[in-house]
């Protein structure tokens, strides 16, 4: 824990500048491009275009599964590093690189390719559809290829966390007659939250904007597979620009006030583990 | 050695300045919708190979492929297409409505600014096992059609024209015609985004006893699949305008409107619609569709007037925000 802070860069205002400048350019810009094309509607064009059923459904739908996704990447990121750190077998490293590869991967490919297999005649749909699940043009579908796109981000965050973890305290714990249950909860899990919370909501982050690989699993089907990014599509396909950024200001506005509730938790609970 | 690198790069200069116009090789941008690639590629080598031997002048034509109203945003944000030849007059009009192409674009060329046209035929399982004739038997209980999202796709807004068409111009009411799409779109199982990823459906993923897809394309659907797929013509269908069109702030502004000019008229020649024929495309040549009668056969293709003012027209009353598609699916 005790790592020396030293600024890497000399001066820190030059730093300072240059972040604001590619900030601005590369994120605020065009944020703002966004929001001054929906201001060109009117309050009652803007209100008719983000706040239809259709509309509310597909935010409950894109928020929904984005969550689901993320919480089950929670759970399954933070075994597959418990995995990679704290274990040593064969193929450990090839595991470790695969993690990755979502990211490489156009989403496209991983969309059409979980499309192929779970359909009621694909390798893994075949033994899915007896049991009365169909987990291809579903919402199962969606959160399923959303929880692949989103894998990397809590295995990378908490992987180095993890690694840094001292081993002594778990032993400590055992030899002080803590179950391992307790061991974990209490000793293992507290310093992991702020990464736990980062991965999160990087995974959710990611899932919301997701488009290219949920419109080839989803089905697309209004009010039950539709996703928010399909109906800007769609909009789009009219050449009705204002209505299209309409709807995705309020996905921005509600994402940004979502990360900024995250990122509280997430400093909260990095202050009351140094407390602890 | 210095003279001459000096030399050319004043040379490259002037080129700069003087633009494309004044060298001797000229190029041209094509901007076009996806299914089109194969296409292009062998319209270009002949219209380059014939250009320069007749005017002594090389024309590289690049193309470019995608969503056809993608494309036409494109263009619109500053793509510098000399010619656009889009799935849609819907896409080119948009264009046109920004002031990029100017005038009564559509009567400049031959054939209402139409080298070809298409339609939309069915693709059935080998057999046809659901004894798919018509457009009537698409709303059978128990047949599965697989088509694109009107909304987001070309070929999903021509199948439903053709599928409203269909009723109104064989004497159905209005109300029938929506009672008939409404039970059409009830037994589609998935709104792909597009024409691609509604094939992929139907033949990859084996889902579904139809598919209405763009002519052309169920041609090759067909013969890939090796006899597992057969074709039905029904006996009406829309008839698809992809026109063509120069962009004249572009070409104006590039000093490339003789060589595009040339290009777009060059389709009409024989032997750009022989061409166009091999690639299942139907020419407007009446002789030369006439010749490829055994490939092309005959349906009653509907103009888009029948059941509308125009495409927009039509895209604006069925397909877009309050028309007659949303009004198909209800929450649950």
């Amino acid at each position: 824990m005790t790592r020396m802070k030293r600024r890497v860069l000399p001066g820190f205002p030059l730093s300072l500048g240059y972040t604001l400048f590619y900030l601005s350019v590369l994120v605020v810009i065009p944020i703002l491009a966004c929001f001054s094309k929906a201001g060109s509607l009117t309050a009652a064009q803007f209100r008719d275009a983000v706040w239809t059923e259709r509309t509310r459904a597909a935010y409950a739908l894109t928020f929904g599964t984005s969550f689901a996704a993320a919480a089950v990447n929670l759970a399954l990121g933070l075994l597959i590093a418990w995995v990679l750190v704290r274990y040593r077998f064969p193929g450990r490293r090839l595991m470790d690189a695969l993690i990755d590869l979502p990211l490489a991967l156009p989403t496209a490919v991983g969309g059409l390719v979980y499309a192929s297999l779970y359909v009621k005649k694909g390798w893994l749909g075949q033994y899915l559809a007896p049991l009365g699940i169909q987990a291809a043009y579903s919402r199962l579908a969606i959160v399923l290829v959303l929880v692949f796109i989103g894998l990397p981000f809590v295995v990378r965050t908490v992987q180095p966390v993890l690694e840094d973890l001292d081993a002594e305290a778990e032993e400590a714990a055992a030899s002080l007659g803590a179950t391992r249950w307790q061991s974990f909860r209490r000793v293992i899990l507290p310093p992991l939250y702020p990464a736990l919370l980062t991965g999160f909501a990087l995974a959710f982050a990611r899932s919301l904007g997701e488009y290219g690989s949920v419109v080839f699993v989803s089905g697309n089907m209004p009010y039950k597979t539709e996703i928010a990014p399909v109906l800007i599509v769609a909009r789009l396909e009219e050449y009705a620009y204002g209505e299209a950024t309409a709807i995705a200001v309020v996905l921005l506005v509600v994402s940004f006030v979502m990360l900024v509730v995250i990122n509280a938790l997430e400093r909260w609970s990095r202050r009351s583990e140094a407390h602890a | 050695m210095k003279i001459p690198l000096r030399r050319a790069l004043v040379g490259g200069l002037m080129a700069l300045a003087t633009g494309a116009a004044a060298s001797d090789s000229v190029e041209l941008l094509n901007v076009s919708y996806d299914p089109t690639r194969e296409l292009w590629r062998d319209l270009n080598g002949s219209f380059t190979d014939q250009y320069r031997k007749e005017k002594g002048v090389a024309v590289t034509v690049k193309q470019s492929h995608g969503g056809s109203s993608a494309q036409a945003r494109a263009v619109i944000e500053g793509l510098e297409a000399d010619v656009v030849t889009l799935a849609s007059t819907i896409d080119t009009d948009a264009i046109a409505q920004r002031g990029l192409i100017t005038g009564d674009w559509v009567k400049r060329l031959p054939n209402n600014s139409l080298p070809y046209t298409s339609t939309i035929v069915f693709v059935v399982r080998k057999g046809n096992p659901k004894g798919i004739r018509d457009w009537p038997d698409l709303v059978k209980p128990g047949v599965e059609v697989i088509t694109p999202n009107p909304k987001t796709s070309g070929n999903g807004y021509l199948s439903f024209f053709s599928a409203w068409g269909s009723v109104v111009l064989r004497g159905g009411s209005r109300q029938a015609a929506i009672d008939y799409v409404t039970k059409l779109y009830r037994q589609v199982p998935v709104l792909d985004s597009g024409a691609r990823g509604a094939a992929i459906t139907f033949v990859q993923r084996e889902m579904g006893d139809v598919h209405l897809a763009w002519e052309n394309e169920a041609r090759l659907e067909v013969a890939e699949a090796r006899g597992d797929l057969d074709i039905v013509y029904p006996p009406i269908s829309i008839r698809a305008e992809p026109h063509v069109a120069l962009v004249d702030a572009n070409v104006d502004r590039k000093k490339t409107r003789a060589v595009a000019d040339a290009y777009l008229r060059y389709l009409y020649t024989d032997a750009a619609q022989q061409i166009i024929a091999r690639h299942f495309y139907r020419p407007t040549n009446e002789a030369v569709l006439k010749a490829h009668a055994a490939t092309f056969p005959a349906l009653r293709m509907f103009s888009i007037k029948e059941i509308a003012l125009d495409f927009p027209d039509a895209h604006k009353q069925f397909i877009a925000e309050g028309g007659v598609f949303d009004k198909i699916y209800r929450p649950r």
